[in-house]
């Protein structure tokens, strides 16, 4: 049994230490979701963070947080999930390479390596134990919390910190605005289920958790399973292939109190969210959480955290949309996210 | 312990080689792949050598049997000429009843195209040509390989620099134990790009004359590329279906240097820990490794710390070890699968390759690499290095099969 015992979380919303539970709610207005960053040099020793790129300081920031939250001094085993890695390190390189051999910097280059927050994780705490990153869209997340599991099955850790994080750059805002997959315009991000034009809303975060194979004081909720569905053929078949996750976890669809909806804003795809989640989960209720953190491809971590502090508190925080009726009880809840909806994603935790 | 991780199956493709049968030829014949650069324009051109793989994109493209080059970066051509004859090797078609994944590794994703619409879209963002980056990140060439051989069950994307693929493998072998999946195509793919030429020239470790591993007059490393898979499964699967097993994945290790993000410690902590942990695993002395297939990149930092930890792992009876990177070049994220495809035909032909361009020892070590070919060296375990940047180090152990 997996337990999770402690969160540190980088977002859009006001999520540091010491906050409310998502109160109160941040609003964007620009073109993507910032993130709410702490105050590094409480994380951080600021010569070292002199150099850091800033989804690094994020990355050791809200691990850092994460294990003061659980109480754990070190932990058993680092694992990192992110899609894109240092987005601004990559684009420097990029720009630079344009004069190639005129530069001479190596520090984006080497903060451009995707292991790097792991990395340098594991440097700041002196860490020799088992580390590793996962590169893989909306997968990232879910393969690190899949990984996390083993690592504890096999007994090898104790206190896993798993965790995901993405950033956002104008450039590469622009490339995806232009690839038609983001929203063009700037919006009001709590309009974002209102505002009817294509695309999603970008966003950005760093959120990690300790996986523990112990329950205590800190516990927040139970980790079950995660589980990734490659190019599911259809709405359908992405359905069945929800139900038999659950299935294998011992679950059935009247047992899940809650579903955490992969929408985000972009109408077409959430259209086929819903359809998948009415074949499943037909009578779950349903909440929206894109439009406060936008969205990446490590958004479960939002969710998860989310969906952790639900179970724990036992109560939707009013800034989530809920779609239906409120649940009577929580104790089963089920995140999906998907990418560009044709691979999706499922972490399942419990009470 | 319980199930034994046996490998059906491996395909690779090199600098040496486009199938494990050329790479044999090559490792046996002492055919190093590193020469000049030819697969883009560059600055360096002329003065630092790589390790390409000798074929086009275009030409990748009809070796696969693929129609159009068009939506496919280096980097997942090169992932599906090594995965396609894994699989094949395998007797793997879609549509089994064994559940299936594949998991990948690479540290460059498709970067060989987004260096392309970089220039033009830098002077006006407008421009630049979107195909040229939508197959940017690293789960594209995952996604591709995984398209290509119709994979469903599971995949996913590792990249944990130069330690990446091992580290694939390791997960493959976890998941398999766990029940969670019957078989696992795992290993990595990385292409050559300007972007890691130039990234690793800034840190001054590229060796203009080759990398040689292990010399005392090293000068850096030679970068290649390449991609390998191995088809892994449980020993009972295999014998169920009747399939040719090649050897076990008996052992593995992960740890962490935590040193330094590009420099490894000079005790070599995490490099020892990884390599201890390998054995432990696979309830195995060092005295029972018959070879070692080292890191070895050729850069000053590595080979130090890695021979020191080699000592102090091995004490005074190291066994014979070589860098086989002095014939494909270091091949990044595909490195630790390609190197445990050269130890599995290690372990098969008996044979230890040779550690090409050798001629000085170094100071600091007693020890020195194997520099001619060893034939009937009757290898039992073989142990595999793959240490990266960011103290991401990775050991595996790969042992002949004894039923």
């Amino acid at each position: 049994m997996a337990y999770i015992n402690g969160i540190g979380i980088i977002s859009p919303q006001n999520t540091l230490p010491g906050q409310e539970f998502l109160e109160p709610v941040v609003e964007h207005t620009g073109d993507f979701l910032k993130a709410v960053e702490p105050v590094f040099k409480t994380y951080i020793d600021p010569i070292a963070a002199r150099r850091m790129s800033r989804l690094i300081k994020m990355g050791i920031s809200s691990a850092k947080i994460c294990l003061q939250d659980a109480g754990i001094g070190m932990p058993d085993a680092i694992i990192t999930g992110t899609g894109l890695g240092s987005v601004e390190d990559t684009e420097k390189i990029l720009a630079e390479l344009t004069l190639e051999g005129k530069f001479l910097n190596p520090t984006p280059f080497i903060q451009s390596t995707y292991n790097t927050i792991s990395s340098q994780i594991a440097i700041a705490l002196k860490c020799h134990e088992y580390n590793s990153t996962y590169v893989h869209r909306c997968f990232s997340l879910e393969s690190c919390l899949i990984d996390a599991l083993l690592q504890l099955g096999e007994g090898s850790a104790v206190n896993v910190l798993a965790g995901g994080i993405d950033e956002m750059t104008m450039n590469h805002l622009t490339i995806i605005r232009r690839l038609g997959i983001w929203k063009r315009e700037a919006i009001r991000n709590l309009d974002l289920w209102s505002c009817g034009t294509p695309g999603a809303v970008a966003g950005e975060g760093s959120a990690y958790f300790i996986i523990s194979g112990e329950k205590n004081d800190h516990t927040y909720a139970r980790l079950v399973a995660a589980g990734t569905l490659y190019k599911p053929g259809s709405a359908s078949e992405t359905a069945t292939l929800v139900t038999s996750f659950l299935n294998e976890n011992g679950l059935s669809h009247d047992e899940i109190d809650l579903v955490m909806m992969g929408n985000n804003g972009y109408a077409e795809n959430d259209r086929i969210c819903e359809e998948i989640v009415s074949l499943a989960l037909p009578h779950t209720a349903r909440v929206m959480y894109k439009h406060l953190c936008g969205e990446y491809h490590t958004v479960s971590g939002f969710a998860l955290f989310v969906a952790a502090g639900i179970l724990k508190k036992q109560f939707i925080p009013s800034s989530l949309v809920v779609q239906s009726a409120a649940p009577k009880k929580i104790e089963n809840i089920l995140i999906h996210n998907h990418y560009r909806n044709t691979d999706h994603a499922l972490i399942l935790v419990r009470k | 312990m319980g199930h034994r991780v046996v490998i059906t199956g491996y395909g690779i493709v090199s600098s040496i080689g486009l199938n494990a049968g050329d790479v044999l030829d090559s490792l046996i014949g002492g055919h190093s792949g590193i020469g000049g650069i030819t697969r883009f324009e560059t600055i360096h051109k002329g003065k630092l050598p790589l390790a390409e793989v000798k074929l086009s994109n275009k030409e990748l493209v009809d070796h696969c049997g693929l129609r159009s080059v068009r939506n496919y970066t280096r980097t997942s051509l090169l992932g599906i000429a090594a995965a396609m004859q894994a699989a094949a090797m395998a007797g793997y078609a879609a549509g089994q009843e064994l559940r299936t994944g594949l998991i990948s590794a690479t540290t460059v994703g498709g970067m060989d195209r987004s260096e392309d619409f970089y220039p033009p879209f830098l002077e006006n963002t407008s421009k630049g040509r979107l195909r040229e980056v939508v197959n940017h990140d690293c789960g594209d060439s995952t996604e591709k390989i995984a398209g290509f051989l119709g994979i469903r069950d599971f995949t996913t994307t590792i990249s944990t620099a130069c330690s990446s693929s091992a580290n694939s493998l390791m997960l493959g072998a976890e998941l398999i134990k766990a029940g969670m999946l019957d078989r696992v195509i795992a290993g990595g793919t990385d292409a050559v790009t300007r972007f890691t030429l130039n990234g690793f020239n800034t840190l001054m470790i590229l060796d203009k004359e080759g990398c040689r591993p292990f010399d005392g007059n090293r000068a850096g490393l030679t970068i290649g590329e390449g991609a390998a898979f191995l088809v892994l499964e449980t020993e009972e699967n295999a014998l169920k279906h009747g399939k040719p097993i090649y050897g076990i994945l008996s052992g593995y290790g992960n740890a962490n240097d935590a040193y330094h993000q590009t420099a490894s410690s000079p005790e070599g902590t995490g490099a020892a820990l990884a390599m201890k942990k390998a054995l432990d695993m696979g309830t195995l002395l060092p005295a029972d490794i018959s070879y070692i297939n080292v890191h070895g990149t050729g850069t000053q930092n590595n080979d130090l710390s890695e021979g020191v930890a080699v000592q102090n792992v091995f004490g005074e009876k190291v066994p014979p070890f070589s860098s086989t990177k002095s014939f494909t070049g270091h091949t990044l994220g595909a490195a630790g699968a390609i190197e445990a495809v050269i130890s599995l035909l290690s372990i098969q032909q008996d044979a230890v390759f040779p550690n090409l361009r050798w001629s000085t020892p170094m100071k600091e070590l007693y020890i020195k690499p194997v520099t001619e070919l060893i034939h009937d060296a009757s290898l039992k375990h073989v142990m595999s290095n793959s240490f990266g940047f960011g103290g991401n180090n990775s050991s595996l152990v790969l042992s002949k099969y004894i039923p």
